[in-house]
């Protein structure tokens, strides 16, 4: 049996509806039709009456679970598109991630994003926004890279009494497989070294975790050594991991998806910048999109985010090879 | 209560509606005079923040408050003091959220008019005009899910919250849902400064209900005796399954904004219109000319409510406010996952 991401977001899914009587999943064309990507496919028959169809209206589709979650439900929202989230971005980052600091009433609630670039899609329908949701207080912002991770980190996302908003990366849906589901639950906010080097660390999340991972591996024909790190969670990002990886090799490069200004990648050196300067035998780089909204054209999506190419050049760069 | 309402003119239950109507009116009184106090306070700097009050709005709040019960959910705005009063707000919470007392429901966290219990069903607004309407539908989306029914949800808007997006998106999520929401427009003819004519362009706002499919309905609000029924009936068709419903209610804000605003742009002629009648004294009319009220007892509710909201006040003064070494400073419930500050 092979298992994809996509899948994996469905069997979590899945689990969580059959286990906690709390949750329920709204959002568009998600039903009977399965969504867009069909990440509920099947659900709405296995689960009648808990797998609902939403208007186009994302504004009212977040404050629907706001609503729903203070009164006791776990409510699990599909945006069609990350992109599409910029359209209920008041109600996340007002409304929800509000509401327990006010009045200590809890929000567990679910926002699945549909993230990051494929070839094709163009500015509005790829973009990777983590940063934004991440800037403000309140929310948990998930990242995670494997079939594995997806899974239990939606069903830790789940448990969590406290807003998610959980980027899923297009790319990964189909490509990445796995023989299994994990039966242990990942622990929500911990980074893990995805493989372990003694030469200089790369601090990746998401998609750009298996183009960080190809470098490791191209260096590695070479005798370099690439500890690749991956965050798992940007929020809380984990800095003790990567201050830990960065004292065993001296050198960070960190590799967003997302574009270049403030955001993850700026986080992650600011941090190890501030709190681990002795640590390190060269400036802390950073690897990120272009600053441009991400193009449509298969050649120009190529150039604007990171690869392994690139991240192998600032890699030599950064090691002096 | 709302089949007394609903039937006020038929013999023998005209007592009811006494009162019903005498208990509306001492909740406006005890809003008015708390209302008046915060604009004191806040004229004598004791108040951070904004002051909004709801004067001459008090008969369409408070009838909203009353057509709820226990175990609704009402998502109530600036000028709620009256209706949040009504359906169960206890004076304290809302003295202590304006004076900013640790003691209070948001614990200085928020101030001012965003504060309620979610766990009893008072939604705490946030700023954002519209955004509670959504939030109400997800509480009854709950209720319904959890298979409880019988119950409402409100929402209070003014007439400026009808052109966002939230509004629109909140109702008709509402509608394809066919959720027991009421929605109550007070068109005040102002949204901070700018007139209806700014505002939209229909010939009245509940037209919109059309577009959405579900019930609509007008007012004077300036009349306690036709908003109680009106509001009743309103919250009743809701609750028995009817839909959603839209009630705009006509209306002037007596006061400025905020209490930084002197309103000046307010045209005069508005004010000398039926619309621009305090419905605090066109009550205290209607009690006196119906024989319900005397003057000794006009005055001695007067003083009462006086009293109460000067007890409140007085007692909150003393209370400490939050204290920034204890504070926690996480947003998270989930304390393990808090971030902290650099
Ligand atoms: C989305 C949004 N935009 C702007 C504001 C600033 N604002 C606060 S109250 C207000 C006017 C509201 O008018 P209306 O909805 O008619 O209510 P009223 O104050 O008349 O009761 C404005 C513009 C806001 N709170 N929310
Ligand atoms: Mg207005």
């Amino acid at each position: 049996m092979s298992i994809t991401y996509l899948d994996a977001i469905r069997e979590a899914q899945a689990r969580a509806l059959a286990e906690d009587p709390r949750v329920f999943i709204y959002g568009q064309d998600i039903g009977a039709f399965g969504g867009a990507f069909k990440a509920t496919k099947g659900l709405a028959q296995r689960f009648p009456g808990r797998v609902l169809d939403s208007p186009i209206s994302e504004d009212a589709m977040i404050g629907m679970a706001v609503g729903a979650s203070v009164e006791g439900m776990r409510p699990i929202i599909e945006m069609q598109f990350a992109d599409f989230s910029t359209a209920g971005f008041n109600q996340i980052v007002n409304q929800a991630a509000t509401l327990h600091w006010r009045t200590n009433v809890p929000c567990p609630m679910i926002v699945r994003l549909p993230c990051g670039g494929t070839s094709g899609s163009g500015p509005f329908h790829s973009q990777s926004l983590e940063t934004i949701y991440a800037h403000y207080p309140g929310l948990v912002v998930l990242t995670p890279a494997t079939v594995e991770d997806a899974y239990s980190m939606l069903l830790g996302a789940v448990a969590l009494d406290d807003p998610v908003i959980f980027c899923e990366h297009k790319y990964l849906y189909y490509h990445l497989k796995a023989e299994q589901l994990p039966t242990e639950a990942t622990p929500i906010g911990k980074a893990r070294i995805a493989r372990p080097g003694r030469d200089m660390t790369v601090v990746a999340y998401s998609a750009m975790l298996h183009e960080a991972l190809a470098v490791a591996q191209e260096l590695a024909a070479e005798g370099t050594e690439i500890e690749v790190v991956d965050l798992r969670s940007v929020k809380p990002l984990d800095t003790d991991t990567v201050m830990a990886s960065v004292a065993r090799t001296g050198r960070l490069l960190c590799v967003g998806e997302a574009w270049p200004w403030g955001g993850v990648t700026a986080e992650v050196v600011a941090r190890v910048a501030s709190e681990g300067f002795g640590l390190l035998d060269a400036p802390p780089r950073r690897l990120n999109a272009k600053d441009t909204p991400v193009p449509y054209h298969p050649n120009l999506w190529a150039a604007h985010r990171p690869t392994a190419r690139s991240i192998a050049a600032a890699a030599r760069d950064l090691l002096g090879l | 209560m709302v089949h007394t309402v609903l039937n006020h003119g038929a013999a023998g239950e005209v007592s009811l509606f006494r009162d019903v109507y005498v208990e509306a009116y001492r909740w406006m009184l005890l809003a008015r005079f708390l209302d008046e106090k915060f604009a004191s306070l806040y004229r004598m700097g004791k108040i951070h923040g904004g002051v909004f009050l709801g004067r001459g709005q008090e008969a369409l709040s408070v009838a909203l408050g009353l057509a709820l019960r226990k175990g609704d959910i009402f998502a109530p705005l600036i000028r709620d003091a009256a209706g949040r009063l009504a359906f169960g707000e206890s004076l304290s919470d809302s003295v202590r959220t304006y004076l900013g007392s640790a003691l209070g429901p948001m614990k200085g966290r928020d101030g001012s008019v965003h504060r309620g219990r979610p766990k009893d069903g008072l939604l705490p607004m946030i700023s954002h005009l519209g955004a509670m309407i959504s939030v109400v539908n997800g509480a009854l989306m709950a209720r319904r899910l959890k298979g409880i029914s019988g119950m409402v949800g409100a929402a209070s808007v003014g007439d400026g919250a009808t052109s966002t997006g939230s509004f629109h998106e909140g109702l008709n999520q509402a509608a394809v849902e066919r959720l027991p929401l009421v929605v109550v427009v007070a068109n005040n003819h102002y949204a901070y400064s700018t007139p209806n004519e700014r505002q939209f362009a229909c010939a009245s706002l509940v037209d919109k209900a059309a577009g959405y499919g579900i019930h609509g309905e007008e007012l004077d609000a300036t009349d306690l005796a036709g908003c109680l029924p009106a509001l009743a009936n309103a919250v009743e068709r809701a609750r028995s399954g009817s839909g959603p419903q839209l009630v705009i209610a006509r209306l002037l804000r007596l006061c400025g904004h905020g209490e930084h605003d002197d309103a000046s742009y307010i045209d005069p002629a508005l004010k000398a219109s039926p619309v621009g009648r305090d419905c605090l004294l066109v009550a205290e009319e209607y009690l006196r000319e119906s024989g319900w009220a005397d003057p000794v007892m006009l005055e001695a509710w007067r003083e009462e409510a006086r009293q109460k909201v000067e007890t409140a006040v007085a007692k909150v003064q003393r209370e400490p406010g939050p204290d920034p070494y204890t504070e926690d400073w996480c947003a998270l419930a989930s304390k393990h996952l808090a971030e902290g500050g650099v």
